[in-house]
């Protein structure tokens, strides 16, 4: 993967050289192992600090709604979907954009890691086929990639940009046979106490910082309902209530955008696993609709359209 | 003795169908429980499911909604969309712990008075046999 550092380089280089582009959105080595910050690069002379590894699972499409400006975005597959639903949304306009495809073999969660070393602090994160090497000061250990993706990185099947003008490798094999919903038929087969329970524990800790809503790209409101006053739906205690409806909303209002691109999971320095509630209505969008967000440009999403003969079999 | 258990239910009406229907059932005599805070809206398409959470924060024990039946709609196909946000609205709200019969839909047109009756009468029953909401209310006071 880390061939794509080079070609990253080479094609910001390209792009910013010829005036194809303002800016180059995509990724740079974070102060800490295992946490890549995007970064806009807008000069040619600094496209050396592109870079890329499997922890580059921050969602750029984030960077992109409402600008003026002529983007080259770096895009792993889920990027690339909710780049189809900004398109799809008016948030952006394929004109502006060079999609730089980034096929992905699944990021890395850097939580994973962390719960593996014990205590001990890494100093340096290395990448070797499929081995992960992690190195400090006394130690170092070499772990299996396949057993340190991210949850969501682990049930993807579409691991190939949909849409791209530039690819940074050769196109990777799609995982087959993956069951995508066994947790949420788990928490389906509860009784309603059971599953409010589920969910009172998942939210125990959360602090509402916001940080799942700011990663995500589909988040882009310019006025949030959580700062929405007269009428006020969600307090702004930390009253379980509150955290409910917070959650409860913010998931509501990805139905049939989401991609599961993971940005709200990594995102939450507390790790909840927030996707719990995505997941479901990904999984009903799918069951009802026969639709998956951000993998064709032509139609409409599911909330914006309808069919006459729609499933009614809740309605009295 | 204590009285027994008397459910507040929030039932937003689409004001062409449903709403006229509950008007027809009051100008017809017809007996159903008294049970049903109505709030009227221009659509049932306009219900956001903010409203839905809000009159479960304040107390409710059940939520109705009711608009025209499909192909009906005033605004040609404003229940159509509505339609398809209430099923994974409801899917959502039961996935996460609210129980099955808190929140109900129907569709009843304005000439259907008797049917507004057997809803309005089915409704009650079962939110008042799951008893007062456990859950999800907002104790403290709302703060800006």
């Amino acid at each position: 993967m880390l061939t794509y550092t080079k070609k990253i380089q080479e094609l910001a280089q390209r792009l910013l050289t010829e005036g194809k582009v303002d800016l180059v959105i995509g990724y740079r080595r974070g102060t800490i192992p295992m946490m890549n910050e995007p970064v806009q690069v807008r000069n040619a002379e600094q496209t050396d600090q592109l870079y890329w590894d499997s922890f580059c699972g921050v969602n750029l499409a984030n960077y992109l709604p409402k600008r003026a400006e002529r983007i080259a975005v770096v895009a792993k597959g889920c990027d690339s979907r909710n780049i189809v639903v900004h398109l799809q949304e008016g948030q952006v306009q394929r004109e502006q954009l060079v999609i730089l495809g980034a096929p992905c073999q699944g990021m890395l969660d850097r939580r994973k890691v962390w719960g593996r070393l014990d205590g001990q602090e890494p100093l340096k994160a290395l990448e070797d086929g499929n081995q992960l090497i992690v190195e400090g000061k006394g130690f170092k250990h070499s772990f299996d990639r396949g057993e340190l993706l991210q949850d969501n990185c682990a049930i993807c099947t579409h691991r190939n940009p949909v849409l791209y003008d530039e690819l940074l490798g050769d196109l990777v094999p799609e995982q087959e046979g993956v069951d995508r919903y066994a947790d949420v038929r788990a928490i389906e087969e509860l009784d309603p106490e059971a599953r409010w329970q589920v969910f009172e524990e998942l939210l125990a800790p959360c602090i509402r910082c916001y940080a799942c809503r700011n990663a995500c790209p589909q988040c882009y409101c310019p006025l949030c309902f959580v700062d929405e006053s007269k009428p006020q739906w969600v307090g702004k205690s930390l009253d379980k209530t509150d955290l409910r409806t917070f959650h409860f909303l913010r998931a509501f209002h990805l139905a049939g955008r989401c991609t599961d691109c993971g940005a709200c999971e990594r995102a939450c320095p507390l790790g909840i696993k927030v996707r719990q509630f995505t997941k479901k209505l990904e999984k009903d969008v799918w069951d009802r609709y026969q639709f998956e967000a951000g993998i064709v440009l032509e139609g409409r999403p599911p909330l914006d359209t309808f069919r006459p003969d729609d499933q009614e079999e809740f309605i009295k | 003795m204590s009285e027994p258990f008397e459910p507040k239910i929030i039932a937003f009406f689409c004001n062409w169908c449903t709403y006229g229907g509950a008007d027809l059932a009051g100008v017809s005599r017809l007996q159903y429980p008294p049970n049903i805070r109505v709030i009227r809206i221009p659509c049932s398409g306009r219900l956001d499911p903010k409203f839905i959470l809000s009159a479960f924060r304040h107390g409710a024990d059940g939520v109705w909604v009711s608009g025209c039946h499909p192909g009906d709609c005033h605004y040609i196909a404003g229940n159509y969309y509505a339609r398809r946000k209430f099923a994974l609205f409801k899917g959502l709200l039961e996935h996460m712990g609210i129980e099955p019969g808190r929140l109900h839909f129907s569709w009843v047109s304005s000439a259907e008075a008797t049917k507004f009756q057997q809803v309005v009468t089915e409704v009650t029953g079962i939110v008042k046999a799951l008893g007062p909401a456990p859950h999800y209310i907002k104790k403290l006071a709302e703060v800006a």
